[in-house]
């Protein structure tokens, strides 16, 4: 059977890898090429690199950083973060992605999914919702623009959508969550994995080992993302592995 | 030499430079001599098998891949590629393959998410060069159609995804590997090994 994921995420600005905490305070943690591979010695089943440079030279920056990591590592990985077109997925994928995120461009223009999934296959598109809880709306709501900006669309629908149009994953962010270190969003999590039959990776609030065996259980996903406590060695993915094994949940 | 043939179905970046750092030399390409020539020769691919096998017709390398496996020297094909090594495919269709191994490529049965995609634990079934030393472990799939080998002595090792799925295939110097060896970590990058080895 299929073994739960352990995905550390680095997120890149203009060819460093930074962090922050709910998106707004960065620092810097290092060089991505050496990073992917430092994580893929460490047992990571996958990679994530978010590019949240804002500028034309640094998203070219990246897409060379991808090649750089394609010959380092031997995991494989997905690329996400202002990506627009098939011809960015394009360029991406030569370099030597394996997947590619996308988020508000394709709340923007939902055919971007089904564009990239019939080009290269549903397994390369994965799908980035930034979703915070709303009490008006009663549920959770999709943000685009980094968490920034307030869509309107409810989260469960957009994820369902999104497997109509063959997006092969889901990457979900709870806002709420995110940066608190208090655990992944259960009740976010469950919800949306129980409304799609594709892999859904959680993302937000990992503070500890046990936090990931709640995601895997009780919050049903797939897969568990996490930056900062792997980045500043808070906590090693073999130590999260070992958890889960005791509890018996099979990882790599 | 290893030859990694380029049939305009994937990325062969990854596979070329997991190549390399095991030591050898890669060439990706799609000419006959360079591929006769070469040491080793492996068979990537990513997407659908008739269109596989449209391009590998179109390149005119349906033949020159058929040579090099009866030349002895060792092949292995990788994912799609090792599914072009069976005789025929049911996806979207009947689609004649390589036949190169006796069998049929079919969809997976339903019963787990399709795509099959994600880490999964190999079973060995039988000695091989390309097993030779290792453990058993997991290692990183993505498909959605699986290959059934006529002949059982040609199953080297299998996963288990709500059925059995064929992982390792083998006959003389004919591989086949379903999951990806350049993305499959330690494990991955020593069947790779052994296969590169053998080239020897």
């Amino acid at each position: 059977m299929l073994t739960k994921r352990i995905i550390p995420c680095l997120d890149v600005k203009d060819g460093r890898v930074v962090k922050g905490v709910n998106f707004v305070n960065l620092r810097d943690a290092g060089d991505p090429v050496e990073l992917a591979a430092l994580y893929d010695r460490e047992g990571a089943d996958e990679l994530v690199f978010l590019d949240i440079s804002a500028s034309v030279e640094g998203r070219a920056t990246m897409v060379e950083v991808v090649r750089q990591t394609a010959g380092e590592i031997t995991i494989p990985f997905t690329v996400g973060g202002g990506i627009s077109s098939v011809d960015d997925m394009k360029r991406l994928l030569r370099a030597g992605a394996d997947k590619i995120g996308i988020n508000t461009a394709a709340v923007k223009n939902p055919q971007l999914i089904s564009d990239g999934a019939r080009r290269f296959g549903s397994q390369c598109i994965v799908v980035a919702i930034d979703a915070k809880y709303n009490p008006e709306m009663g549920e959770w709501e999709v943000y685009t623009h980094g968490g920034r900006t307030p869509s309107g669309i409810k989260a469960l629908e957009w994820a369902r959508e999104a497997e109509r149009l063959g997006a092969g994953e889901i990457l979900l962010t709870s806002m709420d969550a995110d940066g608190t270190k208090d655990g992944f969003d259960i009740p976010l999590t469950r919800a949306v994995s129980e409304s799609v039959s594709i892999p859904v990776i959680a993302s937000g609030g990992a503070g500890k080992a046990d936090d990931f065996y709640k995601v895997f259980t009780e919050g049903k996903a797939d897969a568990g993302l996490a930056a900062s406590i792997f980045h500043y060695k808070e906590i090693s993915i073999d130590e999260v592995k070992r958890d889960l094994r005791a509890k018996g949940v099979e990882v790599r | 030499m290893i030859a990694i043939i380029d049939y305009g179905m994937g990325n062969l970046h990854s596979v070329s430079k997991a190549v390399e750092r095991l030591g050898y030399e890669a060439v990706v390409t799609s000419d006959k001599g360079t591929i006769a020539a070469a040491d080793g020769a492996i068979l990537p691919g990513v997407g659908a098998f008739g269109d596989a096998m449209d391009n590998l017709r179109a390149a005119g390398l349906v033949e020159p891949v058929k040579d090099y496996a009866s030349s002895g020297k060792p092949l292995l094909g990788i994912c799609l590629g090792m599914q072009l090594l069976f005789s025929e495919s049911e996806e979207h269709g009947l689609h004649q393959g390589l036949d190169l191994l006796p069998g049929r490529v079919v969809r997976l049965n339903g019963q787990g998410k399709i795509p099959h995609m994600g880490w999964n634990r190999l079973t060995f079934h039988q000695p091989s060069p390309v097993l030779e030393g290792l453990e058993e472990g997991h290692v990183y799939f993505v498909h959605s159609f699986k290959a059934l080998p006529e002949e059982p002595r040609d199953l080297l090792a299998s996963t288990d995804y709500h059925e059995q799925v064929a992982a390792i295939v083998g006959r003389d110097n004919v591989y086949g590997m379903q999951f990806h060896p350049e993305k499959s970590g330690a494990l991955g990058m020593q069947l790779l090994r052994r296969f590169l080895e053998l080239t020897k």
